[in-house]
C-alpha cells in the first residue's frame, strides 16, 4: 500500500513491433515489479506455445460489420505499437484478428457483444480492432470467461466526432491468466468511455491506454475489481496527452478480501508540452476487507506544460469504516449484510456510470455474486 | 410492556473511566431526560448501550426485558428493540436511503416488508417529517444538512418502532422549525404508550416540546440528581455549575 512517485521515463520508454527489442522481464523492472512472473505461464518469456483456443463469439449490432482477418490486413496494428514484452509477444504471435467497423455516422441500435471463451487448452494470442468511423456511435461489450492463458492487444480507433463506449468484463475461471492491452486512439472531438470490470482469473494484468491524434478528445476510463484470496488483479492505466484541449478522467475502485488477494493499480498521465488546455484527473481507491490482502496503488502525473485546465490525481486504500458498519448494525442490519451494503455502495457508485441498463445490471449481478461468496 | 434497566454501568474509553456506575430504569410509556454539561458522559451512555466498539464495558448490566444487551452484538441489540438516534449520523457513500431503510426494516421485523406497503409507510413518514421524497434516492446522510440528518434519524425510529429509543442530542444544531418537526415525530412515537424514550440533551429547549416524566442530571459519569420536569426548569435558571463544582 502507499503512494510512490517514480519518474515516468522508466515506465513507457520503449515502443516496438519487434519482440527482440524487449528483454524477458526479470521482475526487477519498474513495469514488472508488482507482477508475479512465475504465474504468467510463459506469456512473458516466449515459452507459452500458441496451442490453445479462445473462442470469439460476436453478437453484433446490425449497423456494424464484423470480420475475421489475417495478420496482413491493412487495418491491423495501425493505432499502436507494443510497449512491453507480452504485448509484443501477442502482436507477433496472433494468427487471426477480429475487426469490427462502425460505419461513418452510424448510430448502433444495440450493443455489440464479443464473448471470448477460453477453452483451457493452452496459451492463446489474440488481436481485436474496433474502428469507429467519423461521427458514428457504438457500444461494445467484451465478455471474457472460461479458462485460458491469454495475451492480446485491442485497438479502439475512434474517429472524428465519434463516440465509443466499451465495457470489458474479465470474468474468467479461477485458473485463467490474462495479459491484455487496450489501446484507444482518439481523433478530433472523439469521445471514449471505457468501463473495466475484473473479477475472475488467477492473474489478470490489464493495461488500458489512451492517445490523442487531434484536439478535443474526451476519455473517461472507469474500472471496478474484486480480488479474492490468491488472486492477482493488476490494472495499468496510461493517458498520453499530446494534443491540446483534450480531457481524460480515470476512476478505478477495488475491493479485496482473503489471504494473498493482491490488487495493483498504476496510473500514468503524461501532459506533453504541446498539450495545452488539458483537463485530467485520475483516482484509485481500494477497500481492504480482510487481513492478508494487499493493494499497491501508484498514481503518476507528469506535466510538461504550464498551461493546463486541470490536472490532479489521488489514491486511497483503506479498511471498511467502523463508523459505517456501526451505523448500519445499529439499525438491526447484521454485520455481513452491512459489509455488503457498504462495498456494493462503494463500487456501485461507479457502476452507475454505465448508461446501458442491461449492462449495468449485468455488472451489478456479477459484483453481487462476488459479494455473496 | 418493555423495560430498559441500566444497573451500575461502568464504561471506559482507552483505559479512561467515563461512566462510573449509572443506574436508570426506563419503562414503556415513560420519557426520561438526561441532562448534563459537555463531557459529563451522556453520549458515552448512549453509545455504550448501543454497543459502539470504541467503548469498553468495565462493569454493570443493561437489561431490556431481562435480556442483557451487553451480551449481544450491535445489530442484535437493535433487533431486540433498542434504537439509538445518533448525534452525528455518518455519511455512507453509495448506499441509498431507501435501500438502507428497507434493509433495516427487513432486519428488525425479521421479514421483508411488502414493497407497496413499505413505499406507503415511507412516504407517510417522510411527509410527516417534511422530508423531500427525493431523499429516498440519495446516499445515506450524504450532503444532508444537520436538520435533515436529525429528521432522518427520527424517520428511522418511526419506521423501526423500537421498544426503547435513546435520542442522543437530537435537538443540537436544529433551528426552531426543525426542532418542532422533530419533536412532533418523537411525540407521535411515544403516543402509543408502548415505547420508552431516553432523551439526552444539553439544553432545556426541546423539553418544551417533548415533556419528560423524569429528569436526571448527569455529571462526571454518573447521575447526580433526579426529579420531575421541574428539575429542568431549575437547570434552565441555574445552569450546571453547581454540579460540575460538586463533582470536581
Amino acid at each position: 500500500m502507499g503512494l510512490n512517485e517514480k519518474p515516468l521515463s522508466t515506465l513507457h520508454e520503449k515502443a516496438s513491433y519487434d519482440l527482440g527489442d524487449f528483454d524477458v522481464p526479470t521482475g526487477r523492472e519498474e513495469a514488472w515489479r508488482f507482477t508475479p512472473l512465475s504465474r504468467l505461464k510463459g506469456l512473458h518469456n516466449g515459452k507459452a506455445e500458441p496451442v490453445g483456443h479462445v473462442r470469439v463469439d460476436v453478437d453484433a449490432a446490425p449497423e456494424v460489420t464484423v470480420e475475421t482477418v489475417g495478420r496482413d490486413d491493412a487495418r491491423v496494428g495501425k493505432s499502436f505499437m507494443p510497449t512491453d514484452r507480452v504485448s509484443a509477444q501477442a502482436w507477433n504471435t496472433f494468427e487471426k484478428a477480429t475487426v469490427i467497423t462502425v460505419p461513418r455516422e452510424a448510430v448502433t441500435s444495440k450493443p455489440t457483444v464479443l464473448t471470448l471463451t477460453g477453452e483451457g487448452d493452452g496459451a492463446t494470442y489474440g488481436h481485436i480492432v474496433v474502428k469507429v468511423e467519423p461521427m458514428a456511435e457504438a457500444v461494445l461489450v467484451l465478455d471474457h470467461k472460461g479458462s485460458a492463458v491469454y495475451a492480446d492487444n485491442i485497438e479502439f480507433v475512434v474517429g472524428d466526432g465519434a463516440n465509443l463506449k466499451v465495457v470489458s468484463l474479465q470474468d474468467w475461471d479461477d485458473d485463467a491468466v490474462h495479459v491484455s492491452h487496450h489501446h484507444a486512439q482518439l481523433a478530433k472531438d472523439a469521445t471514449f468511455r471505457s468501463f473495466v470490470v475484473t473479477l475472475g482469473g488467477d492473474l489478470v494484468r490489464l493495461s488500458p491506454s489512451v492517445t490523442y491524434t487531434a484536439p478535443g478528445g474526451d476519455a473517461d476510463m472507469s474500472g471496478v475489481y474484486f480480488v479474492d484470496a490468491g488472486q492477482h488483479l493488476e490494472h495499468r492505466l496510461l493517458v498520453d496527452h499530446s494534443q491540446p484541449n483534450c480531457k481524460s478522467n480515470v476512476d478505478y475502485r477495488g475491493a479485496l478480501q482473503g489471504e494473498a488477494a493482491h490488487a495493483v493499480w498504476i496510473g500514468d498521465v503524461i501532459i506533453r508540452v504541446e498539450a495545452e488546455g488539458t483537463d485530467t484527473y485520475e483516482l484509485n481507491r481500494n477497500l481492504i476487507l480482510t487481513d492478508g490482502a494487499r493493494a499497491d496503488s501508484v498514481p503518476n502525473l507528469e506535466i510538461l506544460t504550464g498551461e493546463v485546465a486541470g490536472a490532479g490525481h489521488a489514491s486511497a486504500s483503506g479498511r471498511l469504516d467502523d463508523e459505517h458498519i456501526f451505523y448500519l448494525q445499529a439499525r438491526g442490519i447484521p454485520y455481513d449484510e452491512a459489509r455488503r451494503l457498504v462495498v456494493r455502495g462503494f463500487l456501485g457508485q461507479l457502476v452507475e456510470k454505465i448508461q446501458i441498463e442491461e449492462i449495468r445490471e449485468r455488472v451489478m449481478n456479477a459484483l453481487e455474486a462476488e459479494l455473496s461468496r | 410492556m418493555s423495560t430498559l434497566e441500566i444497573r451500575d454501568l461502568q464504561v471506559a474509553v482507552e483505559d479512561k473511566e467515563i461512566l462510573r456506575g449509572v443506574n436508570l430504569t426506563v419503562k414503556a410509556g415513560q420519557t426520561h431526560a438526561i441532562m448534563g454539561p459537555n463531557g459529563s458522559g451522556k453520549s458515552t451512555l448512549a453509545y455504550a448501550i448501543a454497543g459502539h466498539p470504541k467503548y469498553t464495558i468495565t462493569g454493570g448490566q443493561v437489561l431490556l426485558d431481562g435480556v442483557d444487551l451487553l451480551e449481544l452484538s450491535v445489530d442484535e441489540r437493535a433487533r431486540a428493540g433498542l434504537f439509538l438516534a445518533m448525534q452525528y449520523p455518518v455519511e455512507v457513500p453509495g448506499v441509498s436511503v431507501s435501500n438502507f431503510l428497507r434493509s433495516a426494516v427487513t432486519a428488525v421485523r425479521g421479514e421483508a416488508p411488502k414493497l407497496r406497503e413499505f413505499a406507503k409507510d415511507l412516504k407517510a413518514g417522510m411527509d410527516a417529517l417534511s422530508i423531500d421524497p427525493a431523499f429516498a434516492q440519495r446516499n445515506l446522510n450524504e450532503g444532508f444538512s444537520g436538520g435533515e440528518k436529525k429528521r432522518h434519524e427520527i424517520l428511522q425510529m418511526e419506521l423501526l418502532k423500537p421498544k426503547i429509543a435513546v435520542l442522543d442530542e437530537t435537538d443540537s444544531g436544529l433551528d426552531v422549525d426543525a426542532l418542532r418537526v422533530v419533536s412532533e415525530g418523537i411525540n407521535r412515537f411515544r403516543a402509543s404508550g408502548e415505547t420508552g424514550v431516553l432523551l439526552i440533551t444539553h439544553y432545556t429547549r426541546i423539553l418544551r416540546y417533548v415533556k419528560p416524566d423524569f429528569v436526571h442530571v448527569f455529571a462526571a459519569g454518573r447521575i447526580v440528581e433526579e426529579g420531575g420536569p421541574e428539575l429542568a426548569e431549575k437547570l434552565e435558571a441555574e445552569g450546571y455549575e453547581q454540579y460540575t463544582k460538586a463533582s470536581a
